[in-house]
């Protein structure tokens, strides 16, 4: 979910606000010239880096319509967007957002639904000349032009994201894009939310002709590509006005059958049977809108037009009440957010970057790195790790150039700036270097001895490490301003969050610099304070070790599973446990057991040190709580981890074990200890705790992260639980302080 | 009065007086040996397809080597070494060189060997022999180059490939008809070879199409362009301009004396053709773009003082040349904007010191935007870390013989035909300076500085 693709945007400060009499006189974001009977209109919103559909916006493009629409002289119109990468990347979403009731949003739905059916029913013939990201209310907006031409740049994309932010496509695409591209593609496009590509959408039959991107001309390549989508859309709308170009295109024999066959009303209610289960199925009925949209395709079909953007709007009005909406809403805020540096340039930029450990997270962090075109050395200590590691890269890559996202020549060149070695040759031209080794404490001491003996003096020195205090790692350096903590997550090529840690020492151009790198290598940031277990996995840390609990109290692995996946979170704790590795797993809870005692028990340590010692060390192993089969899909339940569990054996105390009880169980020790984190000041803002805890950890984003899950929860009804829970297992469930203030106090809330 | 004049010119004291009368300076520099083409020629360029058909690539070049014997009276045993390009390789012949210098009738004592580099392959077969003299390990260099597009390689798929390869290594009746089962017919389809970049996999005319666009070159530029190529094609070709030309009797054909590719047509004509590459809006179409062309060409190659003391008389010095290369999806066909200044500045040149000018042109569209590459400082600013534009060649001095468009474009035979050409003009139009550019796949390029050889 980048900024690009939420099909909404958030506008830029300093619009000016005119009222629609002085717009005549002075329009900002609209304009237009005719040329050859051809009116051209030119979108361009001054104030914003792209262009969105404001209020201001559709008042300029009402007027401009009408006037074209008026000009007798004019025969064809060509829509298209003055910004190189963007077209229209959808709605304001303040606008939505300033809404208060449902009511405001579905007539501001229906305000769209208006202008877009006008389009539609143009006398003269519109087309939508496509460059750059048409999403959300841009992509309604085109597939209401007859007809559409798109750049194949790469930053062309069409798409409906408004499923991500728990909304839906209000002012007419659940009704036009079923009939465009057929119940099953519009289905696909609304529920995922994901980006088309212009080949596929012209496949598709979403646009109608495709232009290339230009190179080097007599201009630079964006203006120059423009300028001439824009010729190229002038000729297309003079044949639509000549009718020398049609746009139904013929249909083949397929395309006939599917027709037929989507016509016979039994197939139709089947396809929404099965997208509704579908839906069910992957939401858990969590998230309300894939269901609205179901119900807006399926009442525009079956009850008509009239009927089909009635309950569109009503339904995009009771979408934006939600409490997922906003958490989703917040989500993408926060993500906006920590996608910037806010510790400003620093003094230099990394151009040779070097990785200690070819394991999977040091190859991983390699590949993210050279994808972006940063030169790096992989260094392992064995020739089989760094074969290994070398062969990870290379087959995120390829995997890269089977989906097309990268050309075959593309996957070789940034293959070549990675450098495989043993030896610490060419460290002394390195400008950062992340160590990825073993997470030990007296190793991670000698390879900062041995790398700070041939690096240079401005020499980053990062450690990817998930629990050890990074102060204890600096303790064996000689320049502990330049030593930071870069916790990435696994899979870092899949994984967004980077979790950077500062120490007391670590210097702020040190802190900018590594902000830097992880931006460059496309992560989402959060920058938090050193500890043990920092942030993330300080709270993952207990949340575990109740799951172990559960599992002790004789909660089978599938039914924690889910009991935590029916809470929201995408990966079940039993599952999690496996993919994060039982050993590391059982690393963390000693460590973190150690240092903050026996608020971090729950679950026996010995359990999974049993599992290790047994084998059991999750995926990586083929055994955990689980068996991974080479094959078989359905995961069977590890009996060997039975029997450990129940030679472990608790009994559960039934006030407190109730489904809801454990999933509570789970959830509120993960909230407090990250509203404690926040407390202790490892966390600086809300903002990055529920970022780090949804994009790192997997809290259920319908919830929009802890500390949003508090507010709209109510801080003192999740006290409440965890007192009843205090009393059956003790301090483990003491709420901290500040949750406690917030409990007392209603007014007092971590988002606004 | 020809001939008193060509032995008065072989006396050297009298051939510096003459040279003295040129209104500019020669390019000879000290201590640089003086490298000389003595002749040039070339089989007719036909269309693939035509009556070139059922010939294979060495027997084209072999017919160019034995023209180049004829023409010069060169004694088989006086070539040291034989340089010849080309593209699409014939994997029977991938040392066509040889296979067709044995034919030819040199000595088997003269060694050959293929050099490849798209369009531009004979310029590198040239330079390499004007390498070869300059370093002083030759004294006479034939060089050249082959195009058969009438016959191309096209091979199975790979995985028939591979099936075909393990059935020579099966050692039992049922491995072989394990194999034989594992066959699909998938595997059956055949792989062609492409005129398309390996590294982007765009065809040239879609690139050239792109490139038009970015320059803003209209289709009635494009097709205005290759009309003039055509029409000064047939004025030449009608005018016994093209003496580079030997008949050539094709085995069981005819002779063959004329390229077959000209076509001057009119605009009404030209203008009804549909885009070939983009669709359905391109510029580029099949008559505004240089034909798949079946030819050969040879030139001799010597150091000065060799050439004179065997008694030729040589038709123009080989100067300064350069190679450039920039990227192959954007600026594929960019080459002859590069190289130009470059080999301007490399020669203390200006545009305006040049007389003659023979570029390749690949697609009408691909020398307009060149053209308007070199009239812009913008280009050359922003693309080429220049202070200034070169400027664009003149009209009248510009491909006023014809070009790859109407005459043909053997791939790998059209660099010796444009060197040879500036020769010819230099000769017929009393210019000084001439110089070649050309554009090739990789998104390289080449240009090189001929003077003439005083008369």
């Amino acid at each position: 979910m980048s900024p690009m693709t939420t099909g909404f945007w958030v506008k830029g400060h300093g619009q000016r606000s005119l009222s629609v009499s002085s717009a005549v006189l002075a329009r900002t974001h609209v304009s237009y010239e005719v040329k050859d009977n051809v009116a051209v209109v030119r979108i361009n919103d001054p104030t914003s880096k792209v262009n969105t559909l404001s209020r201001h916006m559709q008042a300029e493009m009402v007027e401009v319509m009408n006037e074209i629409w008026g000009n007798a002289a004019v025969k064809s119109a060509v829509l298209i967007s003055r910004k190189p990468g963007c077209f229209i990347a959808g709605a304001d979403i303040n606008m939505i957002q300033a809404c208060k009731t449902a009511e405001e949003v579905t007539s501001l739905s229906q305000e769209g639904q208006k202008i877009f059916d006008q389009v539609e029913k143009s006398p003269i013939p519109i087309v939508a000349a496509i460059n750059g990201s048409c999403l959300g209310g841009g992509l309604e907006f085109a597939i209401a032009c007859q007809y559409r031409i798109a750049t194949k740049s790469k930053k062309t994309i069409l798409g409906t994201p408004e499923v991500m932010l728990g909304l839906l496509p209000g002012a007419g695409g659940t009704q036009r894009l079923p009939k465009m591209v057929g119940l099953p593609a519009a289905f696909d496009m609304m529920l995922t939310g994901k980006n088309i590509r212009p080949d596929k959408a012209k496949k598709m039959g979403l646009v109608h002709q495709l232009v290339d991107p230009l190179g080097p001309g007599l201009k630079s390549p964006e203006e120059r590509t423009i300028e001439y989508l824009e010729e190229v859309a002038v000729d297309f709308a003079k044949g639509l006005a000549g009718r020398k170009v049609t746009v139904e295109k013929k249909k083949g024999l397929v395309q006939k059958i599917q027709d037929f066959v989507m016509g016979l009303p039994p197939v139709r209610k089947q396809i929404y049977k099965t997208v509704h289960s579908k839906v069910m199925k992957q939401s858990k009925g969590l998230y309300p809108a894939p269901l609205k949209i179901i119900e807006c395709i399926q009442t525009g079909i079956e009850k008509g037009n009239a009927a089909g953007y009635l309950t569109e709007s009503q339904n995009f009005g009771k979408l934006a009440m939600t409490s997922e909406s906003r958490a989703l809403i917040g989500l993408y805020h926060g993500q906006v957010t920590c996608k910037k540096n806010h510790f400003g340039k620093p003094e230099r930029d990394v151009k040779k970057l070097a990785v200690l450990g070819a394991g999977l997270m040091g190859a991983g962090i390699a590949q993210v790195t050279i994808d972006k075109g940063v030169a790096t050395i992989l260094k392992d200590t064995t020739e089989e790790g760094l074969a290994r590691g070398h062969q990870q890269v290379y087959k995120g890559l390829n995997d890269k150039t089977k989906k097309k996202s990268l050309t075959t020549f593309e996957r070789d060149g940034i293959m070549s700036l990675l450098s495989g070695q043993l030896d610490y040759r060419d460290f002394e031209n390195a400008d950062m270097v992340i160590e990825a080794v073993f997470e030990d404490l007296s190793i991670k001491h000698k390879v900062v001895k041995e790398v700070e003996a041939v690096i240079p003096p401005h020499c980053i020195f990062a450690t990817n490490t998930s629990a050890l205090p990074i102060k204890d790692i600096a303790a064996a350096s000689k320049r502990p301003e330049k030593v930071i903590g870069m916790h990435y997550f696994s899979p870092v090529d899949k994984m967004q969050l980077l979790e950077i840690i500062t120490t007391n020492k670590t210097s702020k151009d040190t802190t900018a610099s590594a902000v830097a790198v992880g931006l460059k290598q496309g992560k989402v940031i959060i920058v938090v304070g050193d500890g043990p277990g920092f942030y993330t996995t300080r709270c993952l840390a207990p949340m575990l070790a109740e799951a172990v609990r559960a599992l002790q109290e004789g909660v089978g692995p599938k039914k924690l599973d889910s009991l935590t996946t029916g809470f929201g979170f995408p990966v079940g704790a039993a599952t999690l446990a496996d993919e994060v590795g039982i050993d590391v797993a059982a690393h963390v809870a000693e460590d973190l057991g150690k240092a903050f005692g026996t608020r971090f028990g729950g679950g026996n340590v010995e359990v999974l040190k049993m599992m290790v010692q047994k084998g059991f060390k999750g995926r990586k192993s083929g055994k955990g709580c689980y068996v991974y089969g080479a094959k078989s899909k359905e995961k069977k339940v590890n009996s060997g981890a039975e029997d450990i569990l129940k030679s472990f054996k608790l009994t559960a105390p039934p006030a407190v074990s109730a489904d809801e009880d454990i999933q509570y169980r789970l959830v509120s020790r993960f909230v407090n200890e990250a509203v404690l984190c926040l407390q202790e000041g490892i966390l600086p803002d809300p903002v990055q705790g529920d970022i780090g805890a949804v994009f790192g950890l997997g809290f259920p984003p319908c919830l929009g992260g802890p500390f949003r899950f508090v507010d709209s929860h109510g801080a003192d009804k999740l006290v409440q639980k965890m007192k009843r829970f205090e009393e059956a297992y003790g301090n483990q469930f003491t709420p901290c302080q500040l949750l406690l203030d917030h409990a007392k106090d209603s007014s007092k809330r971590f988002h606004k | 009065y020809y001939t008193t004049l060509t032995s008065l010119c072989d006396n050297s004291t009298f051939r510096w007086t003459i040279k003295h009368s040129f209104s500019k300076k020669t390019l000879a520099k000290p201590g640089v040996k003086n490298i000389v083409l003595v002749d040039g020629v070339r089989t007719p360029f036909l269309q693939s397809g035509t009556t070139y058909a059922d010939l294979m690539p060495h027997d084209l070049a072999r017919a160019a080597l034995q023209g180049l014997l004829n023409r010069t009276g060169l004694p088989k045993d006086a070539v040291d070494y034989i340089v010849y390009g080309t593209v699409i390789q014939e994997v029977k012949t991938s040392n066509v060189a040889r296979e067709a210098a044995l034919g030819a009738g040199f000595s088997d004592k003269t060694p050959a060997h293929t050099v490849t580099m798209a369009c531009i392959s004979s310029n590198q077969a040239m330079t390499t022999a004007v390498g070869l003299i300059a370093a002083g390990q030759c004294d006479a260099v034939v060089a050249g180059g082959v195009e058969f597009m009438s016959d191309v390689p096209i091979r199975h798929s790979r995985k028939m490939r591979k099936t075909m390869l393990s059935l020579n290594k099966a050692k039992t009746l049922g491995a072989r008809l394990s194999l034989l089962g594992s066959i699909r017919l998938a595997h059956l389809s055949p792989e062609l070879p492409a005129v398309a970049e390996f590294s982007t996999a765009e065809t040239m005319g879609h690139s050239a199409d792109r490139l038009a666009a970015a320059f803003g070159v209209s289709r009635l530029e494009q097709d205005e362009f290759a009309l003039r190529s055509h029409t000064l094609a047939k004025k030449a070709q009608d005018g016994g301009m093209l003496s580079d030309v030997i008949s050539f009797k094709v085995p069981g054909r005819d002779i063959v004396s004329k390229d077959n590719g000209i076509r001057p047509a009119t605009m009404e004509q030209l203008a009804k053709l549909k885009p070939a590459f983009i669709k359905p809006h391109g510029t580029v179409t099949a008559a505004n773009s240089s034909f798949l062309t079946d030819g050969a060409s040879a030139v001799l190659i010597m150091s000065e003082e060799k050439a004179l003391a065997m008694g030729y008389k040589p038709k123009a010095y080989l100067r300064d040349f350069v190679y450039v290369s920039q990227d192959p999806k954007d600026q594929l066909l960019l080459g002859p904007t590069y190289a130009t200044p470059k080999v301007l500045e490399k020669s203390g040149l200006t545009l305006n010191d040049i007389d003659v000018f023979e570029f390749h042109e690949a697609f009408a569209g691909q020398i307009m935007a060149n053209l308007k590459a070199m009239e812009s400082d913008w280009f050359a600013q922003t693309y080429m870390g220049r202070k200034t534009k070169v400027g664009a060649p003149p009209m009248e001095k510009f491909n006023t013989w014809g070009g790859s468009l109407s005459l043909g474009h053997p791939f790998a035979a059209t660099g010796c035909r444009l060197v040879t050409t500036v020769a010819h003009r230099l000769q017929k139009e009393g210019g000084q300076y001439g110089l070649v550019a050309a554009c090739a796949a990789g998104g390289q390029g080449h240009a090189m500085v001929i003077e003439a050889y005083p008369q």
